[in-house]
């Protein structure tokens, strides 16, 4: 009747699992029963939980990455901490039973859960309303794919609590992770999480691809759209080319795990080499669909905090494009040790070092970009110095490990370790915390602490040197990653040093949590009245902050680059034509709708069925999905009139947006 | 672990005093930064480290000047400097375009020659050109540690192997199920070992000494333990070990070698006196595991 579930999948014996599920479960009731005392449930369910706007769902993409980069982070401290002690006969407090799924773990919900929906989350709060629209192509979709996302999430987290997580590595490479290996269910947890959040990522990546290329203003063509665009556009079509493949390589998986196929196993002709390729065609181009939205938002902040435009701007869009497709053809990088010879490791080790040169091409515009402005150190432009200073290092240990001979004596290696958080932490996660801060008071009208802004930036810089820069050292000590215990206590001065780094890291994030309370207790102080808080550049600071849900009364007319601030000089200099005793129009916009949030309850069902060999659970999940599918197809009205004369009071008491 | 070049080495367990000062004085032994790529003891590791350090030369050309520039235009052109001057509308420069484009390029230029020299010169399938016939040496990755056939000699160590300094050794490397990677640091590159496959290492040790090898690529539950030495002797010092080793003990055989592949952590060295011609080979096949 319930497959494999029983009673004994629960961890009892493992008290910090329970102490550590317990809080999880504490902290949710206490959620749930505040919600319920503060008669906030209608709110909820009306304005986010089915709202269909993208400024909503890119915020609820954000808080979710935000608290699973708590989840995250914890992992990362528990191994550290583990690392720190379990040197020479020491065993550590964490058996390898432990400790393996806690990389596992750690590597997944990075990835996956916080990376990915922050850089998404970004991506849907911003675009349509750079692009001067009203929403994105498809909003009843967008809905669908945060609660998938969402969904494989919460599968993860359930791992904690019921059965165990993977303890293969954040790829789960066969021939460890078939069946015969590793029998039990943490690879299904695995794959199934990730199954649903890759379609989910995948439905969004259609939905903005489609956005930017058919919904921008009028007269914004392909070279005016702002910079965040530009990479953003990339970003989705690497994402609709790559999650393809990543659901077929785990589905072939899953076949070999549940029907007994052979693409992977070490009998029957499987081949575990396949595999490795195929992931890493996905796992390169996904590394790439994180950074360059980021290098979007670099872009913005130094041209808004400079007040000047980016500088090389064309070659900015040729160097993104570049990167673009180069990112399809470098995977075999990440297994030069599988000996391929030296033309195919020579091949593509050499096509990774070309992506050095838009990257770098990238830099030095970031660099003239400052040159000649007015800078305004705050928050936003230390991410992002902070991230030029020490990106460019990472750069070079990538260009090194892209060198076949010195990956042959690295890789694998905690070298390698502390390259890839050198460019996912001073790239992706400065970026999105730059990004977080500077478009803050857009979605929620008010600033963010400067002072608590600055402690998290500085804790995170310096906890990432102390934490990374040693693993460099250990890596080319010969120190490989993924260890329990070690015998060479002469690594450990270095491992407790990374330690500690983390802790430094995990203060940053104490800040960044302080700044968000501060900044809303204190949020009269910082109200964004005029919806351009730091005089930007484009059209999103041209609706309120926050904007309606319409964004636009009226679409804007785009007559160049830098549009809003365009319409700000004509402003200045008097061509304005007569902003006030306009006439609006009333405006449709999609209604809300339950249907993603109802999805994602099924795909959980399924998922979950599943995972512990439920059938007639997993039947029934599918077939709900389906039905929640065909009510949505056959619905009567999808759009609901705002009359203009609401729009017009709204403009009564908010500012009105300057006409090009 | 200090070098020892003297005729006096006693294996891996007694120091001879020059190795025990330097263990006590030397600051790197207690930092940790003389194993692996700090102290190369084959050509193969040396040529990785010169690789390792002249791109790391030519990168910091680029990158240390570009680290300074961004910090220094960062403060100059902050806004409460009124001595610098504000470019409200400055976009473009060609020059500084084309410049911005032939740095890296000519840099990538500079590195990716040297990368295809050496993905060529130092592929770890490559025989390596020297004097002497090479030592062949079968390895299998077992759960969770390591097997070692010497098949001329007729010997097999596990966790531990005995070369000669200064033969080419010649390795076939297998895997008895999960994915593994063999590396011993400081002789230098290391090599996948998967099953129903082999892959090939080419590697020599300069000096007598003995060497910590390891596995890189995560296998499970005993991956920590999957540690293993490589003990470099003199020549006539390895003639005089296989032969103690020969005939000693138990064979390796298909029997024994099923007992061998039960999953198990933290093995102690041991060696076998004899060895099944064609195990490797049968191992290869998996018929073993099939009959089991």
């Amino acid at each position: 009747m319930l497959g494999k579930l029983s009673w004994s999948v629960i961890p009892v014996d493992q008290p910090m699992v329970m102490i550590a599920s317990g809080l999880m479960i504490l902290a949710i009731l206490a959620m749930m029963i505040g919600i319920t005392v503060k008669g906030l449930w209608r709110y909820l369910w009306r304005e986010w939980l089915t709202s269909v706007d993208h400024k909503r769902i890119g915020v609820m993409y954000c808080a979710l990455a935000m608290v699973m980069l708590l989840r995250g982070v914890t992992d990362a401290i528990m191994m550290r901490a583990q690392q720190a002690l379990a040197a020479g006969s020491a065993q550590g407090y964490l058996p390898p039973e432990h400790f393996d799924q806690l990389f596992s773990a750690h590597g997944t919900i990075m990835i996956f859960f916080v990376a990915m929906p922050f850089v998404v989350g970004l991506m849907n709060f911003v675009l349509p309303l750079q692009l001067g629209i009203r929403d994105v192509a498809f909003p009843t979709l967008n809905s669908v794919s945060f609660w998938l996302t969402a969904s494989g999430a919460l599968l993860v987290n359930l791992s904690l609590v019921i059965g165990n997580f993977a303890r293969t590595g954040w790829l789960a490479y066969p021939p460890l992770a078939e069946l015969r290996f590793s029998p039990d269910v943490g690879v299904d947890y695995y794959l199934w999480a990730l199954q649903i959040s890759g379609i989910g990522t995948l439905l969004g990546g259609i939905n903005l691809m489609t956005t930017i290329l058919k919904m921008r203003a009028p007269g914004m063509g392909y070279m005016r759209m702002p910079m965040f665009c530009w990479t953003a556009l990339a970003s989705n079509l690497l994402i609709v080319a790559a999650f393809p493949v990543l659901t077929a390589t785990f589905a072939m998986l899953l076949l070999d795990r549940y029907l007994g196929f052979h693409f992977f196993t070490v009998d029957g002709g499987g081949n575990m080499m396949m595999y490795v390729n195929l992931i890493w065609v996905w796992g390169h181009p996904e590394v790439y669909i994180l950074i360059l939205p980021v290098f979007g938002v670099f872009s913005e902040v130094a041209a808004t905090f400079s007040g000047k435009p980016l500088f090389g701007y064309r070659s900015m869009v040729g160097a993104t494009m570049a990167i673009c497709i180069l990112s399809f053809i470098v995977w075999l990088h990440h297994f030069f040790t599988m000996g391929a010879g030296g033309d195919v490791n020579g091949f593509f080790g050499i096509m990774t070092m070309i992506i050095a040169v838009p990257t770098g091409v990238k830099v030095f515009n970031w660099m003239f970009t400052f040159y000649g402005g007015r800078l305004r150190l705050s928050v936003p432009i230390l991410w992002t110095a902070g991230f030029m200073v020490t990106f460019v290092l990472g750069g070079a240990t990538g260009v090194m490990l892209a060198i076949p001979p010195i990956d042959f004596i690295v890789h694998d290696t905690v070298f390698l370790v502390a390259h890839f958080h050198n460019v996912i932490i001073a790239g992706v996660i400065f970026g999105v915390f730059a990004g977080y801060t500077y478009w803050f008071p857009k979605a929620f009208g008010f600033t963010l602490d400067e002072g608590w802004g600055r402690a998290a930036f500085w804790c995170w810089l310096i906890g990432f040197y102390l934490a990374f820069m040693p693993l460099y050292w250990l890596g080319l000590a010969g120190m490989p990653r993924r260890l329990q215990h070690y015998q060479t206590v002469a690594w450990q001065p270095w491992l407790e040093l990374a330690a500690l780094g983390a802790l430094i890291v995990v203060a940053g994030i104490a800040c960044l949590l302080i700044q968000l309370m501060v900044s809303i207790r204190t949020r009269a102080s910082r109200l964004d009245t005029t919806g351009d808080p730091w005089n930007g550049r484009t059209l999103e600071w041209a609706s309120p902050s926050p904007p309606p849900a319409w964004n636009f009364s009226e679409l804007p007319v785009v007559d160049g680059e830098d549009a809003f601030w365009r319409m700000k000089q004509m402003a200045r200099e008097g061509h304005a034509g007569p902003a006030q005793a306009v006439a609006y129009r009333s405006i449709e916009m999609p209604k809300n709708s339950p249907t993603g949030i109802v999805t994602a309850f099924f795909a959980v069902l399924t998922g979950f069925a599943l995972i512990w060999h439920i059938w007639w659970m997993a039947g029934l999940g599918l077939l709900g999905a389906l039905v929640t599918m065909l009510a949505f197809a056959w619905r009567d009205m999808t759009e609901s009139e705002i009359p203009g004369d609401v729009i017009a009071q709204y403009y009564q008491t908010h500012p009105s947006e300057p006409k090009g | 672990m200090s070098r020892d070049g003297g005729p006096v080495m006693q294996g891996m367990i007694a120091p001879t005093w020059p190795r025990r000062i330097l263990g006590v004085i030397s600051a790197a032994e207690l930092s940790g930064c003389s194993d692996g790529l700090f102290d190369p003891q084959g050509p193969i590791a040396i040529a990785e480290k010169t690789i390792l350090y002249d791109s790391l030369a030519i990168m910091a050309a680029i990158i240390l000047p570009t680290v300074g520039a961004t910090l220094s235009f960062v403060w100059w052109f902050r806004s409460a400097n009124k001595r610098a001057h504000y470019l409200p509308d400055w976009q473009y420069s060609g020059r500084i375009e084309l410049i911005a484009w032939s740095i890296p390029a000519m840099t990538i230029l500079l590195l990716a020659s040297v990368g295809w020299i050496g993905a060529h010169e130092l592929d770890p399938f490559k025989p390596l050109a020297g004097s002497g016939k090479p030592l062949r040496i079968q390895v299998v990755s077992l759960d969770w540690k390591w097997l070692f056939i010497l098949p001329d000699q007729g010997i097999a160590d596990v966790n531990r192997v005995i070369v000669p300094v200064a033969t080419p050794l010649s390795l076939e490397l297998t895997s008895s199920g999960v994915m593994n990677a063999f590396l011993v640091p400081r002789l230098g590159s290391q090599i996948a070992v998967m099953p129903h496959m082999v892959t090939r290492l080419h590697l020599l040790a300069d000096r007598p000494g003995t060497y910590a090898g390891l596995s890189t690529q995560f296998s499970g539950e005993g991956f920590a333990t999957m540690s293993f030495t490589v003990e470099a002797l003199p020549p006539d010092r390895f003639e005089h070990d296989v032969a103690a080793i020969r005939g000693q003990g138990r064979p390796l055989d298909p029997d024994t070698y099923a007992d061998l592949a039960a999953p198990s952590q933290a093995v102690a060295p041991y060696a076998y006196g004899a060895v099944s011609p064609g195990l490797f080979e049968t191992i290869l096949r998996s018929e073993l595991r099939r009959e089991r």
